[in-house]
């Protein structure tokens, strides 16, 4: 799961080396952390959230298959 | 990305001869004049080669392909992914998904289908902004099917917005969607439609007339 979020990151971003993404795994749900370069916030937030939700539909899509929730959250 | 800097006795010579190199042809690449030339004296002495600077463009088309292709195999469907080569063209590239777990790439009204195809162009059309190509995610003909049952759901709706005479407000939908509700019901002179709110929540209004 943290892979389709790098993935993700890594196709809209100006700096995909500086993608970074952590799991952090609990016993119900997993939280990805993403991190990308600072000038690259926007490129995966989008206007109004638009893109960070729409990296969020498709996490929850493929983390329906495993029963897990799956939480992505940008951090900086 | 490929390219380029090639000389020749004019311009045009020169970008022959770079697009013979770069097997390719002018549409499909960037070029950048550095030196127009010069005939010189007679065209014998002093004459000054011309130089030009040519860029390979990306192929967006096979770009999109890797893009979903990457994803898909990232959440773990048995799902293909193949180009419709016959609805692709300069503007647009169709790329159909196909296989046993397609509820999850379409999601609920689509929505995970539409997620995908956002992202998608953003990952197509990252840097230059001189040539956009649009990419359209189906999955077996989603696409279609659902334009059919918006082109109902506008039909029956714009008939009860009539018989009571009043106005209908339908769901929020992506802009996409909207526009089939607003051309299903164009030639209709008894009702007429507008959208209301913002996005992602802006929504059609059917008002009989």
């Amino acid at each position: 799961m943290d892979e389709l979020v790098e993935v993700i990151a890594r196709s809209i971003v100006d700096n995909p080396e500086q993608v970074n993404v952590n799991k952090v795994e609990g016993s119900k749900s997993v939280i990805l952390e993403l991190q990308v370069a600072e000038d690259d916030m926007g490129k995966v937030i989008g206007k109004q959230g638009r893109i960070a939700k729409a990296i969020r539909t498709v996490v929850k899509a493929a983390a329906t298959k495993e029963g897990k929730r799956v939480i992505v959250e940008i951090i900086q | 990305m490929e390219e380029i800097i090639q000389e020749g006795n004019t311009v045009d010579q020169a970008l022959e001869k770079a697009l013979n190199k770069l097997a390719t042809s002018r549409d499909r690449v960037e070029v950048e004049v550095l030196d127009e030339g010069s005939e010189g004296f007679l065209g014998i002495i002093g004459g000054k080669n011309a130089k030009v600077k040519v860029k390979k463009k990306e192929d967006k088309s096979k770009k999109a392909v890797e893009f979903m292709e990457d994803v898909i195999a990232n959440m773990n469907l048995d799902i293909k992914v193949e180009k419709l080569a016959d609805r692709s063209n300069d503007e647009q590239v169709v790329i159909n998904l196909t296989g046993s777990n397609l509820g999850i790439v379409i999601g609920r009204r689509g929505k995970t289908l539409d997620a995908l195809q956002y992202l998608a162009n953003l990952a197509v059309n990252k840097y230059d902004d001189d040539y956009r190509l649009r990419v359209v995610i189906d999955a077996e003909g989603y696409r279609e099917r659902r334009k059919e049952t918006l082109r109902d759901l506008a039909l029956r709706l714009a008939d009860k917005a009539k018989a009571k005479n009043k106005k209908v407000v339908l769901e929020p939908m992506p802009p996409h969607e909207r526009r089939i509700i607003h051309s299903a019901l164009q030639s209709d002179s008894q009702v007429k439609t507008h959208s209301e709110g913002e996005d992602p929540y802006r929504k059609v209004v059917i008002v009989a007339q």
